[in-house]
């Protein structure tokens, strides 16, 4: 079971770290620069993107194991998953505004913005590539597992670039750029450079992982 | 069956089942909403300017409607937006005078001198906070613009190192007032009166090596004032603009031209009790 352990961890913290969909994968980048203006907005934004992960990916992985592959419709994927997924965040969006208005409030604004964003669609299309295969091999709990974690770590890892970068820009803001630089170009360049920081994590995880196991 | 029709079934079954759980779900689950808060966020100014305390325009409307907050807290709208809303809410009232902003400082560069040449951050957060800033007084604007940045309505500017509002432009919201570390922006009427343009608190020495315009707390203008509208405190004067009529004596009297008019000249007013 150990083994299924540290799988679990070297995925979640992959996800996170090596991974990382937004500063390795470059995908989400339009949220990432739109949203990171404010603390308090890109934590909303990277609350919101985790809870609509996990539910995407909870729906669309099964759907793909089920119907999708056993009816040979795979080349249907990206369609029915868009309609899926923004079925869903229509779904929670309702639910919230019914039964949480509080978590509504602060989600509220950034749940319609995500509905079809590339890193949500990324990470299911993204769990099934990865993952389809060890149903075969484990059985489709151990996948099914598989996938969700790697959606939750996706989230996390969201979260954590659009903090991580929220702080760079504080400072972008200060700092006095030459006058070409200023704006986009300037944040442009400092989200190359904090992607580029990511890159140093490349292989940590696994080793690190498999020497504590 | 061929794979194009049942691509078709399937993508079609999907999108049906979803819309009809969105249906039932928007049916079961919806949220009654008061229509009037729809109206009552007509009325506000729309900026999301924040200066009402709530997070914007639509909260504060809610607020309003839901839980009876005091309808006069739109700056931007003004009394006019008080107005609508109230006949909207079904109550009485008007919106209270104007309010708009100014600098309470006059230490520009000419005025005011500095302590040290300071090369940090160009923002006074950061100023204010290394070694109680860099101009000779440490109460006095810092002149590095944040109200300038804070400012939604390009209201407030920095001119010769001390920031000036521009009153036509200002709407009173508030924003500059809470940006400024070192709190020399305040709100007055719009209505024509003279302000106390220093935040000194320091002794009148002091503030007479700092600053050429600083108030020293000498006090003629309080003496001077027929209304008793100004009072003294920790060597700084400070008018009570409910009592104040725009006499101007205060501003006539003050030996360091620290309090000034804001708009326009004085107008002759009728000084209750002189019986005019």
């Amino acid at each position: 079971m150990s083994s299924g352990v540290a799988t679990f961890a070297t995925i979640f913290f992959s996800m996170i770290l090596v991974n990382n969909y937004v500063l390795v994968q470059f995908l989400g980048i339009c949220p990432f620069l739109g949203v990171s203006k404010k603390l308090d907005s890109s934590v909303g934004m990277g609350l919101a993107v985790i809870a609509v992960m996990f539910i995407a990916t909870a729906v669309t992985f099964p759907l793909q194991m089920f119907l999708l592959d056993k009816e040979g419709l795979a080349y249907m994927q990206t369609i029915i998953f868009i309609l899926v997924i923004a079925v869903l965040v229509q779904l929670i969006e309702i639910t919230l505004k019914r039964y949480i208005p509080a978590l509504y409030k602060s989600l509220g604004v950034y749940l319609p913005l995500i509905t079809t964003n590339c890193c949500v669609l990324g990470v299911t299309i993204l769990a099934v590539q990865n993952y389809s295969a060890d149903m075969a091999a484990y059985g489709f709990g151990f996948a099914y597992a598989e996938a969700l974690i790697c959606s939750v770590g996706a989230g996390v890892g969201f979260l954590v670039a659009m903090l991580l970068f929220c702080g760079v820009r504080q400072r972008v803001e200060n700092a006095d750029p030459p006058e070409s630089f200023k704006g986009l170009p300037i944040t442009l360049v400092s989200a190359a450079i904090t992607s580029l920081s990511f890159m140093g994590f490349g292989g940590l995880v696994e080793n690190i992982i498999s020497a504590l196991m | 069956m061929s794979p194009i029709l049942l691509a078709i079934l399937v993508l079609g079954i999907l999108g049906l089942a979803g819309g009809a759980i969105l249906v039932l779900a928007s049916k079961f689950m919806a949220v009654y909403e008061d229509p009037r808060i729809a109206e009552v966020a007509e009325c506000l100014a729309g900026a999301n300017c924040g200066g009402c305390g709530y997070a914007g325009c639509s909260d504060y409307a809610e607020a309003i409607v839901k839980n009876g907050a005091p309808t006069s807290k739109c700056a931007p709208g003004g009394s006019k937006a008080t107005e609508a809303i109230n006949r909207i809410m079904g109550q009485s009232g008007s919106g209270g005078p104007e309010l708009k902003a100014y600098v309470a400082c006059n230490g520009s560069d000419e005025n005011c001198g500095k302590r040290f040449e300071y090369q940090g951050l160009k923002t006074c957060a950061a100023a204010a906070g290394i070694a109680g800033g860099p101009s000779a007084c440490s109460f006095g604007c810092l002149g590095l613009g944040d109200c300038t940045r804070a400012c939604m309505f390009d209201a407030i500017h920095v001119t010769r190192g001390v920031a000036k509002v521009d009153r036509d432009k200002c709407t009173g919201c508030t924003a500059c007032t809470t940006v400024c570390p070192r709190g020399v922006i305040k709100i007055k009427p719009a209505a024509s009166q003279p302000a106390v343009k220093c935040s000194s608190k320091e002794k009148g020495a002091a503030v007479n090596k700092a600053c050429k315009v600083g108030c020293i707390g000498c006090g003629l203008c309080a003496k001077n004032c027929p209304n008793g509208a100004i009072t003294v405190e920790n060597n700084l004067a400070s008018i009570d603009y409910e009592k104040c009529n725009g006499c101007g004596a205060c501003a006539e009297k003050c030996p360091k031209k620290a309090i000034l008019w804001i708009e326009g000249k004085p107008q002759p007013v009728d000084v209750p009790g002189t019986g005019a």
